[in-house]
């Protein structure tokens, strides 16, 4: 039996919330105070998922850095190598909000889209 | 020294900027200037790269840049006026013609005036500064504001440190130690004097526990070691005077501190006019059409009291936006009668904006918004007018870092007011224990 501690995120309250888990399968769930943070604490220890920002190299732009998302959520265990592979990135200025930077990012199978309008030096 | 007229002048294009002018400029104003002293629009969003943003008014997660763009692009359809990389240095009143002064300059105009029958203050907030917070120990470089850190390492692609240690849990600082450590850094600890953090819980999940990063509350820099660049700093834990615990001390080597400890108003034209200020949130007091005691002057944003969602910023605005339009179009609805209901904060509620209501002014429903001064559990929140208690909520909990609000509605407010001989009335908004 393996137990995660959690802080629940969906409202402020922030309900303390314990996941107890037996072979990666959730068994138990106690401290939410409604079915939303039960939601919330299940997917968070079987399978958490973030949006990444970050920024990718521009060359030839008013701002050396253009700002980035990826377009939709990727594993949270692959968020480093996201942000990683983004480092090796380099675009031309100029870039507009929702150009596709990277098609499938890190294996993810996830594209990066940018997140600013940058106009060229 | 140049001189023009305009109906409403809106001084600074960030997001209370841009929302009540689009707010005017769709009910009718046209003659109407934003005055921006950056070189875009869009304010701090610029730099908050991160996502969060909008999920009230748009219904999605927006990044800061995504958000202020819808608002940019709102602005632009109403073909408003904008002026870039100009600085306002003076604001005034001419009681005389009720106009309002605004001296401004940039590099194409130079110094020049503006007249203004209306004008909304949107000029946000900055952060406190090491100056402020009575650090001991030596000055070196590589002490920054989060939001400094930030703008070197979001706008200029320039890192400031790789190892940090982070004093104040406020929002900004917990979105640095995230972008810090997605940029190489190694984020140490966030220090915290109070024993509660000052930032949403959004946050501290997936900025902090996402990266094992420690979050000491109670805790606070004592020293700061280093000569030309930070070597270490020295984190002890305090008790509940807030007084360092001898024999708790714990020295860190690293080269970056970040500071996030809390923002303030940028109020030095709102003095300059003159307005009566609210010392508490360093914003003017303001009524309930969010003028302040100086007419025809609105404000709204983090410039009149510090927001912790920019959504709420752009309902306020919006709301401001309204509110002088009325003003300039000559649309208010009833005369001014002379009652007034005083807002009193009390029993852990630390203010409210507005502070004075006009019953007469009011829309269907007013939005009051508040902060309470420390961690509530399981409390009931009351508002009680002229003794009569109009609402008791009970609150699961209420922090300082969270902003709460409650709405009046008027016909309610006038059943308690209306044919009482008295001119000032008494709106109490009070934390409680549950019987």
């Amino acid at each position: 039996m393996e137990t995660r501690e959690l802080t629940c995120i969906r409202c402020p309250i922030g309900c303390h919330i314990t996941v107890e888990l037996e072979n990666g399968e959730v068994k138990s769930i106690t401290g939410n105070s409604c079915p939303r943070g039960g939601e919330y604490a299940a997917s968070e220890v079987t399978h958490p998922e973030r949006i990444v920002t970050s920024l990718v190299t521009l060359t030839g732009g008013e701002r050396p850095v253009v700002p980035v998302k990826t377009a939709g959520t990727v594993p949270k265990e692959k968020m480093m190598d996201v942000v990683r592979a983004l480092g090796e990135v380099t675009v031309p200025a100029p870039v507009s909000i929702g150009d596709v930077i990277a098609e499938d990012i890190a294996g993810t199978n996830v594209p990066v889209i940018a997140t600013a309008n940058v106009s060229a030096r | 020294m140049a001189e023009i007229k305009k109906d409403l002048v809106i001084i600074g294009g960030g997001p209370a900027g841009l929302s009540a002018a689009v707010s005017a400029a769709g009910e009718g104003v046209k003659d109407l200037l934003i005055i921006e002293r950056d070189v875009r629009l869009g304010g701090i969003l610029n730099q908050c790269i991160h996502n969060g943003f909008g999920l009230h008014t748009f219904k999605e997660e927006l990044t800061g840049p995504e958000y202020a763009d819808r608002y940019i692009k709102m602005a632009e359809k109403e073909q408003i006026p904008y002026m870039l990389d100009t600085m306002v240095i003076d604001l005034s009143y001419d009681e005389a013609s009720g106009e309002k002064i605004v001296t401004a300059m940039n590099k194409t105009e130079g110094l020049f005036t503006v007249r203004a029958r209306a004008v909304i203050l949107a000029m946000g907030c900055r952060e406190r500064p090491r100056g402020a917070l009575n650090i001991p120990g030596f000055r070196p470089s590589g002490i920054y504001s989060a939001g400094t850190a930030q703008y070197y390492t979001n706008m200029e692609g320039k890192l400031p440190g790789k190892r940090v240690v982070i004093l104040g849990s406020g929002d900004i600082g917990l979105i640095m130690a995230r972008r810090m450590t997605f940029e190489g850094a190694k984020v140490l600890c966030v220090a915290e004097l109070q024993p509660y953090s000052g930032g949403l819980k959004r946050n501290i999940v997936q900025c902090l526990d996402d990266f094992g990063i420690p979050l000491l509350l109670s805790h606070t820099v004592v020293d700061i070691k280093g000569d030309r660049r930070v070597e270490g700093v020295t984190i002890a834990e305090v008790d509940e005077n807030k007084k360092p615990i001898p024999g708790t001390e714990k020295y860190y080597e690293c080269d970056t501190l970040l500071l996030s400890c809390g923002l303030i108003p940028e109020n030095e034209l709102t003095g300059k006019l003159g307005a009566k200020m609210n010392p508490v949130t360093g914003g003017a007091f303001v009524n309930e059409s969010l003028e302040t005691d100086i007419p025809g002057v609105y404000a709204c944003g983090n410039v009149l009291h510090v927001h912790d969602l920019v959504d709420y910023v752009s309902g306020e605005a919006t709301t401001a936006g309204k509110n002088a339009a009325d003003h300039i179009l000559g649309k208010t609805v009833s005369g001014d009668d002379g009652v007034i209901i005083n807002v009193k904060p009390e029993s852990g509620v630390r203010y409210s904006v507005p502070s004075v209501i006009r019953p007469a002014f009011m829309p269907d429903t007013l939005t009051v918004r508040f902060r309470v001064g420390n961690e509530y559990r399981d409390k009931n929140l009351t508002v009680s007018l002229d003794g009569v208690q109009l609402m008791k909520l009970p609150k699961r909990v209420m922090a300082p870092g969270e902003m709460e609000q409650i709405v009046l509605v008027k016909s309610k407010v006038y059943e308690i007011i209306s044919g009482k001989d008295i001119r000032e009335h008494e709106l109490i908004i009070r934390v409680e224990d549950k019987e």
